[in-house]
C-alpha cells in the first residue's frame, strides 16, 4: 500500500510497540523561525565590534607558473587592514584531505582560473573586493588542459585508473548475438546552495579560534583550520547551526573559506568573516563531475544484457578532493539495478586545469546510472521492444543478483514490486499507446514517456566513515538537549533525530531541543553525506538516550519499590501500574539521587567490509529503491521541452517522517531534472567559467516543476536493522530524474524508430534540437 | 621592560644582577610553557590593528526617512547602499537574505508600499518617504500571517534560505491577483529560486493562503 498521506497510521517498532513520535509527519524544528525570518545563518549572526571582511584575489589564468604578485596597490587601498599570501600561513598551506595537492592560497603554480592567490582583509567587504582587483600578477601562462578530451589526449590523471572486472566482458561481447557502442557526454552541475560559502572566525585567548562555518563537515573544517594555523585541533572549535543548502558542495570545500577567515583572524587579532560573492563562489568552488561514458553492450534479440564494458571518464579538475569516492560510486552504480553477467567497469580520473570537482548529491552515482539507462534505451530501440519491458527483463532477480563488484542483492523483490506497482498506478501502458498514436501523426510536437527504476547503495564506501556520535542531556525539568555530529541543511535531519530521542524517552517532540553541530560537543564526526545522516546520527542519539533511560529506570523502581521491567515511558510520563509521574519529576528525582543525566552515544554501521584494493567485500549496508515515470513533450523545431507529468514511487523503508521524506523526493527530483535539462556549465577556451550567475546558469523555478507531480512512499520496513527500519533519502531521488532524460530520448526516437538517439546531457533545447535535426537528416 | 625602569618587582624585592625572574616574567614564561606543549610553538601575540572608521565618502551620504515595518526611522546613509544592506547591516533585519546580490534569485524580496522588490537591486535612497515591509514585519508578532502558517503546514521549506523571500513574494503575488490558479502561481513565483526544490509545497501553501487572505480582507 503506498502512503502518500502524511500520516502512516499503525507503525510499530521491532518489538511491536506503537510509535508515538516517529513515523509521523512533523514540520522541521526551525520551521517557525524560517517563516518569520528569525532563523540565523552565519551571515545573520550579529558581527562583533571590529569584524573585518575578506575578499580573495583570484588567479587570472588557468595554468601557469606564478612568479609573484605585486600587492603594493592592494595594501595601499582604503580601509585595507592586511593582505595575506601563502607566506603568511603559520601552519601548512594545504587544504587537501589526503593527497596534499591543493593549497589554501596559490603558491608557485596556478591550478585553475579563479584560484585564490591572496586574501585582502578590510574594514568592509566592498573595500576588500575593490582592493583585491588592484593586484598585478606575474604569471607565465601555459596552455591549459580543460576538457575531458584534452585530458585523455594528454594522459593527465589525478589518480591511477581503477577497474572492476566481473567475468569476461571482452569475450562475451565478441560472442553476443548483437552489440552496440557509443559515447554519452554527461554534464556537471553547480550546487548553487542559495546561501553561498561563508565562514566567520573569532580569535580567542591562548591561540584558540572559534569558527562558524556553513559546512557539512565541521570536523574537517576543524582539522584543516588547525593545520593552517599550526595549532592542535583542540584549539579550534567549529560550530554550524544550519546551512542554506549544501548538496555536497559544502562537504570538503567549505574548509577553505573558514580557514581563510581563521588565518585573517589570527593575523589581525580581530573577528573576520569570509563570504563569497556569488560569482566568486561559482568560479572558485568545485561542481558535480562531468563525465564521458564510452560504452559497449552485448545483448540478445530479446534485449537481455549479456556483457557491458564501460569507461567512465571523469573530469576531476586540478586536485583529488573527493574524486576517489565520487568516481568509485559512479562505478558501483554503473549497472544500476540490472544484472550484467559479464562486465568491465573502468574509470579514469582526469586531471584538468579547472576547479576541483567535488561531492554533489548522488556522489557520482547519478552519472554511472545515467550511462546504463542510456544503454537500456539504446538496446530497446535496437530490438524494437518497449524500453520498460527491456528494463524489467534485466532487473536483478533471484539467481541473477550479483553486482559487478561482487555484492549480492538480497531484496530484489522490493524493486520489482515498485516497478510493477508504478507501471499500474501511472497507467503506463495506456499512455504509451496514446503517445505512440500521437507521434504517428508526424507532427512537430513529440511526446515521450519513460519509467526508470533505481537502486542506490547506502553507506560511505570508505568504511571507517560509517560512524556517528551524539550527546544527550536531560535537565531536571525534563527538557532534553540533543546534539550530534550531523548538520542540518534542509534535509530535516534535526527533526528526525529529535523524533528518535523523544520516542525513546516517551516525551513530546517539543521537549527535545536540537542544538548547533559543534566539534566541542561531539568530536571526530563524519560529514553529513551519503544519505546516511539519519541512519548514523539517529542511531547514535538513540544509544545516548537509552543509556540515560537505563539510569533513570532504577530511580523510579526504587522510588516506587516496583520491578524495573514494569516501568514504562510514554506521553511525557513514567509509570508503573497505577503509579505515575512526569518525565521531569523523574529527572529531578534522578538528580537528587546523584544519577548522571548526560550521555554520549556512538554508532558504527555493521558489516561494511569493502576492500578497495582487493575489490572485495560489501560496500553498502543496504539499498534504497525507487522508480519514476516521466512524460515529456518536445517541440522538434525549437528544441523546447516540457515535463508534463511525473509519478514516483520511492522506498524510504518505514519512514521516520513522511512529510520530510516526500519533500526530499520532490526536491531531489527537481534538482536532478535541472542537472539533466537546463543546467549547463560552459568554460571558455581560457578555462574561465562563462556561466557564473543565475542569469546564464538556469536552475529550475516553480514553473519548471511538472504540473502533474505524484509522489508516494512504499513504507515497507528496511530489511536491514536501521533506525526504526527507515532508509536514507537524501540522494537517491535525484537519480530518478533519469526518467526525464529517457522520456526526451523516447520522444526523439519517434523521429526515426530504430536509430540510436544522439542526445547528450544536459538535454538543453539546443541539444534537443541538434538531436532532432540529426535524426531527421 | 628593562630592569632599570622597574627596579622593584611586584613582590617589592630587589634582585641582583643577571636575568631577573620577576613575577611578571615568570607568568610570561609560564604562558609560553603552558602553551608550547599544546601548540608546538609559542603563540605570537598578533600585531594589533586599530579599529578604523568606515570609509567616509564625502558628498555620498544622504538623510533617509522611511517607515520600516510600521516604525518611522531617520538615518544618515551612504547613498550607494542597497536596501538589502541597509536592512541587514544598519537595522539588523536579517530575514531578507543575500542569495545572489544581482536581482536573480528573489531571496532578498521585501515590500515597498506593498509591492515586491528585490532589495539587493534597490538603492536604499529610493525608499525615502516610503513604507518598507520585511518578513519580520509581516505578522503582528503574536499570530503568524496566513502565508507563514501555510508554509509550515505545507512543508514549503527545506533549508529555509529562500523562505523569507518566497513568503514576501507570495503575499504580493496574492495581493496582485496573480494567485488565481496553480499555473498562475507557478508563473508569477518564478522569480524566486528554491534550490532545495520545495516548489510543490510552496505552490500549495500559496494556494491555501490565498483563500484565507481573501477571506480576511
Ligand atoms: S539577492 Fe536579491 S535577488 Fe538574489
Ligand atoms: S528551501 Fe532551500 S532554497 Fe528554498
Amino acid at each position: 500500500m503506498p502512503a502518500n498521506d502524511t500520516e502512516l497510521a499503525g507503525n510499530v517498532d521491532d518489538a511491536g510497540r506503537m510509535l508515538d513520535v516517529v513515523a509521523k509527519s512533523h514540520p522541521q524544528d526551525s520551521a517557525r523561525l524560517h517563516v518569520t525570518g528569525a532563523a540565523t545563518y552565519i551571515d545573520d549572526i550579529r558581527e562583533p565590534a571590529g569584524t573585518l571582511h575578506l575578499a580573495c584575489g583570484h588567479a587570472p589564468v588557468a595554468r601557469g607558473e606564478l612568479r609573484g604578485v605585486d600587492l603594493a596597490a592592494v595594501r595601499a587601498a582604503p580601509c585595507v587592514v592586511a593582505v595575506l599570501t601563502a607566506a603568511d600561513v603559520p601552519g601548512q598551506n594545504m587544504i587537501a584531505q589526503a593527497f596534499a595537492d591543493e593549497p589554501l592560497l596559490a603558491e608557485g603554480r596556478v591550478l585553475f582560473h579563479g584560484q585564490p592567490v591572496f586574501a585582502v582583509v578590510a574594514e568592509t567587504r566592498e573595500a576588500a573586493r575593490r582592493a583585491a582587483r588592484l593586484a598585478t600578477f606575474d604569471v607565465v601562462q601555459e596552455t591549459p588542459i580543460l576538457t575531458i578530451d584534452d585530458a585523455l589526449a594528454a594522459g593527465t590523471r589525478v589518480l591511477p585508473d581503477y577497474d572492476f572486472v566481473h567475468g569476461d566482458a571482452t569475450s562475451a561481447l565478441s560472442t553476443a548475438p548483437r552489440t552496440l557502442s557509443s559515447q554519452l557526454m554527461i554534464g556537471g552541475q553547480e550546487h548553487f546552495y542559495l546561501e553561498g560559502m561563508i565562514g566567520m572566525a573569532i580569535p580567542g585567548e591562548g591561540g584558540t579560534m572559534t569558527v562558524y562555518s556553513s559546512t557539512q563537515d565541521p570536523t574537517e573544517v576543524q582539522h584543516i583550520t588547525a593545520r593552517i594555523l599550526g595549532v592542535p585541533e583542540a584549539s579550534v572549535m567549529v560550530e554550524t547551526r544550519r546551512l542554506g543548502g549544501g548538496f555536497g558542495g559544502k562537504e570538503s570545500q567549505a574548509c577553505q573559506w573558514a580557514a581563510l577567515a581563521a588565518l585573517a583572524a589570527r593575523a589581525t587579532g580581530r573577528p573576520c568573516k569570509m563570504r563569497l560573492d556569488r560569482d566568486d563562489d561559482f568560479a572558485a568552488t568545485g561542481k558535480r563531475h562531468d563525465f564521458r561514458a564510452d560504452w559497449q553492450v552485448g545483448f540478445d534479440d530479446a534485449g537481455r544484457l549479456l556483457a557491458y564494458d564501460v569507461a567512465l571518464n571523469a573530469r576531476c579538475g586540478c586536485s583529488v578532493d573527493l574524486s576517489v569516492g565520487v568516481v568509485d560510486r559512479a562505478m558501483f552504480h554503473a549497472g544500476n539495478c540490472y544484472y550484467l553477467p559479464d562486465a568491465t567497469i573502468r574509470s579514469r580520473r582526469l586531471k584538468t586545469d579547472t576547479v576541483s570537482n567535488t561531492a554533489f548529491r548522488g556522489f557520482g552515482g547519478p552519472q554511472g546510472i545515467l550511462a546504463i539507462e542510456r544503454v537500456l534505451d539504446a538496446v530497446a530501440h535496437a530490438t524494437g521492444r518497449d524500453p520498460l519491458d527491456v528494463r524489467k527483463d534485466n532487473l536483478f532477480s533471484p539467481g541473477r543478483d550479483v553486482t559487478p563488484y561482487g555484492m549480492k542483492v538480497d531484496d530484489t523483490s522490493v524493486l520489482r514490486d515498485i516497478v510493477d506497482e508504478l507501471e499500474a498506478t501511472s497507467n503506463y501502458r495506456a499512455r504509451r499507446a496514446d503517445i505512440t498514436a500521437f507521434n504517428a501523426e508526424n507532427g512537430i510536437l513529440r511526446r515521450g514517456i519513460a519509467l526508470a527504476p533505481l537502486q542506490f547503495g547506502i553507506s560511505f564506501t570508505l568504511a571507517h566513515m560509517n560512524q556517528a556520535g551524539a550527546l544527550v542531556n536531560v535537565y531536571q525539568d525534563g527538557s532534553v538537549l540533543l546534539n550530534h555530529g550531523g548538520t542540518e541543511m534542509g534535509q530535516g535531519l534535526f527533526v528526525k533525530v529529535a523524533q528518535v530521542v523523544a520516542e525513546e524517552f516517551g516525551i513530546p517532540l517539543e521537549a527535545v531541543r536540537p542544538t548547533a553541530t559543534s566539534t566541542a560537543m561531539v568530536p571526530n564526526a563524519s560529514p553529513t553525506a551519503a544519505s546516511a545522516g539519519s541512519d548514523l546520527n539517529g542511531m547514535a542519539a538513540r544509544v545516548a538516550a537509552a543509556k540515560i533511560k537505563a539510569r533513570m529506570v532504577p530511580v523510579a523502581s526504587a522510588h516506587w519499590d516496583v520491578a524495573p521491567e514494569s516501568i514504562a515511558f510514554a506521553r511525557g510520563r513514567v509509570s508503573s501500574g497505577n503509579k505515575s509521574m512526569t518525565f521531569g519529576e523523574l529527572a529531578s528525582l534522578a538528580r537528587k539521587s546523584q544519577v548522571s543525566l548526560s550521555a554520549t552515544g556512538h554508532y558504527k554501521t555493521p558489516g561494511i567490509t569493502w576492500d578497495r584494493d582487493k575489490r572485495t567485500g560489501k560496500p553498502f549496508y543496504y539499498f534504497a529503491f525507487g522508480a519514476a515515470c516521466a512524460e515529456v513533450k518536445i517541440d522538434t523545431l525549437t528544441g523546447e521541452m516540457k515535463v508534463e507529468r511525473v509519478d514516483i514511487l520511492h522506498d524510504v523503508g518505514s519512514s521516520l517522517n513522511p512529510a520530510i521524506d516526500i519533500g526530499q523526493i520532490e526536491g531531489g527530483f527537481v534538482q536532478g531534472m535541472g542537472w539533466l535539462t537546463t543546467e549547463e556549465l560552459v568554460f571558455d577556451a581560457k578555462g574561465r567559467l562563462a556561466t557564473h550567475a543565475p542569469s546564464t546558469y538556469k536552475i529550475p523555478v516553480a514553473s519548471d516543476v511538472p504540473a502533474d507531480f505524484r509522489v508516494a512512499l512504499t513504507n515497507r520496513p528496511n530489511s536491514a536493522d536501521t533506525i526504526y527500519r527507515s532508509k536514507g533519502v537524501g540522494e537517491p531521488p535525484l537519480v530518478l530524474a533519469t526518467s526525464v532524460f529517457s522520456a526526451i530520448t523516447d520522444a526523439l526516437h519517434s523521429l526515426r524508430p530504430g536509430a540510436q538517439v544522439p542526445l547528450h546531457a544536459p538535454a538543453t533545447p539546443e541539444r534537443i534540437l541538434m538531436a532532432a535535426e540529426s535524426l531527421r537528416s | 621592560m628593562s630592569q632599570s625602569d622597574d627596579p622593584v618587582d611586584d613582590d617589592g624585592e630587589r634582585h641582583g644582577a643577571g636575568p631577573a625572574l620577576t613575577r611578571r616574567s615568570a607568568l610570561q614564561v609560564g604562558a609560553v610553557l603552558t602553551t608550547a606543549p599544546l601548540t608546538g610553538q609559542a603563540v605570537a601575540a598578533p600585531r594589533t590593528y586599530p579599529l578604523m572608521a568606515r570609509p567616509a565618502a564625502p558628498g555620498q551620504t544622504m538623510k533617509l526617512g522611511a517607515t520600516i515595518n510600521g516604525r518611522q526611522f531617520e538615518a544618515e546613509i551612504d547613498a550607494r547602499t542597497s536596501l538589502l544592506d541597509l536592512l541587514r547591516e544598519r537595522f539588523g533585519l536579517t530575514g531578507a537574505k543575500k542569495g545572489c546580490d544581482h536581482g536573480q534569485c528573489g531571496a532578498c524580496t521585501v515590500h515597498i508600499d506593498g509591492r515586491r522588490v528585490a532589495s539587493c537591486l534597490t538603492l536604499a535612497a529610493k525608499v525615502d518617504g516610503r513604507r518598507v515591509t520585511t518578513i519580520e514585519g509581516l505578522s503582528d508578532g503574536k499570530r503568524l500571517h496566513p502565508m507563514q502558517q501555510a508554509f509550515i503546514d505545507h512543508d514549503a521549506l527545506q533549508c529555509g534560505y529562500c523562505t523569507p523571500g518566497q513568503i514576501m513574494a507570495a503575499v504580493a503575488c496574492v495581493q496582485e491577483g496573480h494567485a488565481g490558479s496553480r499555473d498562475q502561481i507557478r508563473e508569477y513565483m518564478s522569480g524566486n529560486i528554491c534550490r532545495c526544490g520545495a516548489y510543490v509545497g510552496i505552490v500549495a501553501a500559496i494556494e491555501e493562503a490565498a483563500g484565507k487572505m481573501g477571506r480576511r480582507a
